[in-house]
């Protein structure tokens, strides 16, 4: 698709997603709009989507691992609930957010430098439950297990973001700016440099591409972008406790990279549509919503291993062929 | 005249294989250096260690004066020294263009305007030139990956030459290519060289495609250098017909 293509399109999505909480019906259209819960949920996704981005720049894209994008979305909540209590604005929470992340990102990814696949895995993994750690005991800072609550949300150049639709919109403009950033990082030469480490490190780097560099810059990045959205996490949910930023989270976070399509522009969003929307639509099946949650999981990782967006490229070439 | 390549009394060994032995020679600009030997006799060790892949025990490696011993191979490509490597190293799920756009690009700028600037970073002419020179041109847009075996050793071989490099090591060019290929991959190395004086060495099995490309060789066995010279003389050399042959 050529790049005025995508940004149409890219566009229209931005205009869709928009109007999802707006009543259409004063215009004629069918549709009432989604109400408060709806709205909150759509907001969820955007956070989850911009963490899951993340993991995709690390995983999909640069091909390394990580089982700490939770930890990461923890640090930017806990930094910015932190920070907001004690006055600080918003805007600067959030930006000393992604900058945290953006440094211990850089730390994180030393170890990469040195072991690959599962080894890697288990490194960050490690991290993972040491930030853990210290958001459940560090009661003094984090408030232990009782967490922090009353987090509020913030006001855009006076214009107060406390309302659902508001604050959706809001968030829906950072998710917006952070997408077209990694896009555009990802079309450009980093982009191409990423993908060479990803398919080959060794030939990448006799190429002149500095692999190490690159590997810092592609944790760095994610983990910025895990940041970011607890940043935006914590006054969304207005409370905030450790079991959000536990390992199990963090292999959620790599189950929708994978689920939608590793290495794929769309896939995050895809992915954490799956984790974050399809159970609240299963929950009509009640206890069984679990149950055919994880069989949908299985059937879709072990039939489509391109994920859904890989499925749905499959479909459409597959169509367009003679 | 001072080398372009210098190699002086490397030694490397594995536990207590010794793979090179005290190794020495230099490689002159606009020169084609052969390097031959059984498998085994260290030529691949010989070329990662010039190429900074694995750090020698001992010995030294000049590129144009400059000491480079250990340097890492991606510092040692921005200095102008490029290689191919024995298997087939391209990025299968770029495509063939983007493949050469991504051979040059590191030398190209700032890293910040390579990520503010064009998409190609200004290398689009470049890689379709290169595309045309190897004749390839008909596969800009396929994935590496789609294309023949052959083609992929030229595309590897084009992805050596993007950066304009000066010296370009190539380990095993010719090998699993059909012979038609091979008699185009030669052809575009030695326009290569003549136009633009790029200075090769080339680790080869296929002893026609090497004395038919090469100006000068040197034959490795068991980690040593046996013997040096004009292709036609080495052929005739008695050491290294039994260092082929065995006893």
């Amino acid at each position: 698709m050529s790049t005025r293509a995508t940004l149409l399109v890219g566009l229209g999505l931005l205009v869709l997603t928009a109007l999802a909480p707006v009543d259409l019906t004063s215009v004629g259209l069918p549709y009432p709009g989604l109400k408060r819960y709806g709205t909150y949920i759509l907001t969820l996704w955007l956070v989850t989507a911009i963490a899951a981005m993340g993991v995709n720049l690390i995983v999909g894209y640069a091909g390394q691992e990580t089982l700490a994008q939770a930890a990461f979305v923890g640090i930017g909540a806990y930094l910015t609930a932190i920070a907001t209590k004690a006055g600080v604005p918003f805007g600067i929470a959030f930006a000393a957010s992604g900058l945290l992340t953006f440094a211990i990102g850089i730390v994180l990814g030393f170890p990469a430098l040195r072991v690959q696949k599962h080894y890697l895995a288990f490194v960050t993994l490690a991290f993972s439950v040491l930030c853990w750690l210290v958001f459940r005991n560090e009661q003094w800072l984090t408030g232990g297990v009782m967490g922090l609550r009353d987090i509020e949300r913030p006001s855009l150049f006076g214009w107060p973001l406390r309302q659902h639709v508001r604050f959706y919109w809001f968030v829906l403009g950072i998710a917006s700016l952070l997408t077209f950033a990694l896009w555009w990082i990802l079309r450009s030469p980093w982009g191409r440099a990423f993908t060479a480490l990803r398919e080959n490190a060794v030939r990448a780097e006799s190429l002149g591409v500095d692999v190490r560099l690159y590997t810092l810059l592609a944790f760095a990045l994610g983990s910025a972008y895990g940041g970011m959205a607890g940043s935006l996490y914590a006054p969304l949910v207005e409370f905030i406790d450790p079991s959000p930023f536990a390992l199990g989270p963090s292999l959620l976070f790599m189950l929708m990279v994978v689920i939608g399509g590793a290495g794929t522009f769309a896939g995050p969003f895809v992915g954490a549509a799956v984790a974050v929307l399809l159970p609240e639509w299963l929950r009509a099946w009640e206890t069984y919503y679990l149950l055919i949650y994880a069989v949908l999981v299985m059937i879709v990782m072990a039939v489509f291993p391109g994920g859904v967006v890989g499925l749905f490229a499959r479909l459409l070439t597959g169509r367009a062929r003679p | 005249m001072t080398a372009l390549l210098q190699v002086r009394d490397i030694e490397k060994s594995f536990g207590g294989v010794q793979a090179v032995r005290g190794v020495s020679f230099d490689v002159h600009e606009g020169e084609i250096l052969g390097v031959i030997g059984p498998n085994g006799s260290g030529k691949s060790t010989l070329f990662n260690c010039i190429l900074g892949q694995i750090v020698p025990n001992r010995g030294s490696v000049t590129v144009d004066g400059r000491d480079v011993t250990g340097l890492r191979p991606s510092r040692l490509n921005r200095l102008g020294v490029s290689r191919t490597f024995q298997l087939l190293q391209v990025f299968p799920q770029l495509t063939t263009r983007e493949n050469l756009i991504l051979a040059g690009q590191e030398h190209r700028g700032s890293r910040l305007s390579r990520l503010f600037g064009a998409r190609d970073a200004g290398l689009g002419a470049d890689a379709d030139r290169m595309l045309d020179f190897f004749r390839l041109g008909a596969l800009a847009h396929a994935t590496a990956g789609s294309l023949s075996y052959g083609q992929q050793k030229l595309l590897d071989a084009a992805m050596a030459f993007m950066a304009g490099s000066r010296l370009v090591l190539l380990d095993e060019p010719a090998g699993g290519v059909n012979p038609t290929m091979l008699a185009g991959l030669r052809d575009r190395l030695e326009a290569i060289n003549r136009e633009t004086r790029a200075t090769f060495v080339v680790i080869e099995h296929n002893m026609e495609f090497v004395m038919a490309l090469c100006t000068r060789l040197i034959v490795l066995a068991e980690g040593r250098i046996i013997a040096e010279g004009r292709p036609e003389e080495v052929r005739r050399d008695p050491a290294v017909i039994e260092a082929y042959l065995g006893h």
